[in-house]
């Protein structure tokens, strides 16, 4: 089985309110799978049935071929092999860093070396500070260094850079390359497109509770078939075409100006472009 | 095996988060010993011959310790630990909840050993507090106190559940207490409360900790003073193991790690 995640026709609602609308989807080992929608879309709904935490109205899934909803005496060796990062949580925090990650790398049958993982997620100047003098982005490091300490076989990331600065997330960025290198499946949902395109080998798109299209980030929307946008300067003024062959107008510009075209920039759509355009037409 | 080495874990990492929390420690741990002070000193006559009214206040003050350290730090503890998202955190590990609970125990006996030893420690140097005197006595305030914090953490565990949020836990779970600490004979002597009042303390647990404590600390003739006229330590027994039991199935039926 090349599967980490497997899910079929998985249906959720809340008194009558529909929250998941029949997703299908496979997550492959070893894979970076992002999950994008607005608020509301069925993002969390779907991953926390999918991290054991809601049970389902109907469908089928697997999760290291395992049902998380019936996991019976297998709860915790299946629990063993994921790691978890939660939307938002805000432990009480009368503990340090240290002391944290050194409790939950107990749990775990094969956890990294917690001192290792304080060094990973960047804490090493906080690791004796108290959870509660963390700041948002601090805080939202030890909440990936707690999924991770276990070494898990899939991490579930529900928007794990919420609050960080550029340079924070770029670092984070780097993290999840690490332990991709290593193997690790790993399944993300985000509102940053940018860090969906940055990181994941495949996206899905949804709203509604139902998924709209999956692809790689390079194709979603038909985005490598679109149209580019020329700009470039004639005349003092800031000229532009769309064109479907954008090399071979180039080639023409660049006649008609014996060379040199000034300011030339060559555009396609953005991975949020498309995803907008996407979201807009589901409504 | 695991199982019990991480509850044991997680009963180490409950107690230095209980004493690093200063409200914790003041307000379950200091603020009956400020009660016994302020009671002890206001009300200093005699109830009966050779039992002073501080002597019969502190008695129900350790067995209030009991519901202050078990059912009262858990009923307020684990719905802000279940709002703050660290129970939903821990039910993502493979954590037994068998080791939450054990961690839970630890911290609950913990916390309650320091409070009764400190309230005896008061008692016996401010108030005449007179220890037991036989191996029997000593025997009775083991299983009391044991069967006591038992039935306490498990109600607590409990009750956890009913409460909504973690903010408002305090202002729901304190009154209960206070108010069965009137009911059950600990601010005044029981026998002289109403009746009704008396019957109705006597469905909870706390009415026949205190009634238990008295035969421990006072004298054995102050038994005829009590409502049965007697220290009715077989029915004491009994009603306090009816209450674990309950209290066990309550709390393993109804425990939430999430508010969904």
């Amino acid at each position: 089985m090349n599967h980490a995640i497997k899910v079929r026709g998985l249906k959720k609602s809340y008194d009558g309110k529909i929250a998941v609308n029949g997703i299908d989807l496979e997550v492959l080992k070893g894979e970076i799978f992002a999950i994008l929608g607005p608020n509301g879309a069925g993002k969390t709904t779907t991953v926390e049935i999918l991290e054991g935490y809601r049970d389902r109205d109907s469908g089928d899934v697997a999760v290291l071929e395992l049902d998380p909803e019936h996991l019976g005496s297998q709860s915790s060796s299946w629990r063993n092999r994921i790691g978890i990062v939660l939307q938002s949580t805000s432990d009480a925090g009368d503990l340090s860093v240290s002391e944290t990650i050194h409790h939950f790398s107990h749990y775990y049958t094969n956890p990294k070396n917690p001192d290792d993982v304080i060094t990973l997620v960047g804490l090493d100047e906080k690791r004796d500070d108290r959870v509660h003098n963390l700041s948002g982005g601090q805080r939202r490091r030890l909440d990936v260094a707690l999924g991770i300490v276990g070494s898990p076989e899939i991490l579930f990331l529900d928007e794990p850079t919420t609050g960080f600065d550029p340079e924070a997330r770029r670092a984070f960025w780097g993290l999840i390359r690490t332990l991709k290198s290593e193997g690790t499946t790993i399944l993300l949902t985000t509102h940053y497109l940018d860090e969906a395109e940055e990181l994941a080998d495949r996206v899905a798109v949804i709203n509604h509770g139902k998924i709209i299209e999956i692809a790689t980030p390079a194709t979603l929307g038909g985005r490598h078939l679109s149209k580019a946008t020329i700009t470039w300067k004639e005349n003092e003024r800031m000229q532009s075409k769309i064109s479907a062959n954008p090399t071979f107008d180039i080639q023409e510009l660049s006649k008609t100006f014996n060379g040199d075209i000034p300011e030339l920039t060559v555009t396609r759509p953005t991975l949020e472009d498309i995803y907008i355009t996407m979201i807009g037409a589901s409504k | 095996m695991n199982i019990l080495r991480i509850g044991a874990l997680r009963g180490g990492l409950e107690i230095k988060q209980f004493m690093r929390r200063r409200e914790s420690v003041v307000f379950t741990l200091m603020f009956p010993v400020l009660l016994l002070f302020i009671f002890g000193s206001v009300f200093k006559n005699t109830i009966a011959p050779g039992v002073t009214f501080s002597q019969y206040f502190i008695s129900g003050m350790v067995a209030s310790g009991l519901v202050n350290t078990g059912f009262q730090q858990l009923a307020i503890n684990i719905p802000m630990e279940r709002d703050f998202g660290t129970l939903k955190r821990l039910r993502g590990t493979p954590m037994s909840p068998i080791s939450f609970f054990i961690g839970k125990a630890i911290l609950v006996f913990t916390a309650m050993l320091i409070q009764v030893f400190l309230l005896l420690l008061f008692g016996i140097l401010f108030f005449h507090l007179h220890m037991p005197h036989s191996p029997a006595l000593w025997l009775r305030f083991a299983w009391l106190v044991i069967l006591g914090s038992a039935s306490s953490t498990v109600l607590g565990i409990a009750f956890a559940t009913v409460i909504k949020s973690g903010r408002g836990a305090a202002a729901v779970v304190s009154p209960i207490v206070i108010i069965l600490q009137f009911l059950s004979g600990v601010f005044f002597v029981f026998s002289s409360l109403p009746s009704w009042m008396q019957k109705f303390a006597s469905l909870f647990p706390l009415k026949w900790l205190t009634q238990g404590m008295r035969s421990v600390f006072l004298p054995d003739s102050f038994a005829s003073q009590e409502v049965a006229h007697s220290w009715e330590i077989g029915r004491t027994a009994l009603i306090l193991v009816v209450w674990l039991v309950l209290g066990t199935i309550l709390a393993a039926r109804s425990f939430k790690w999430s508010d969904q």
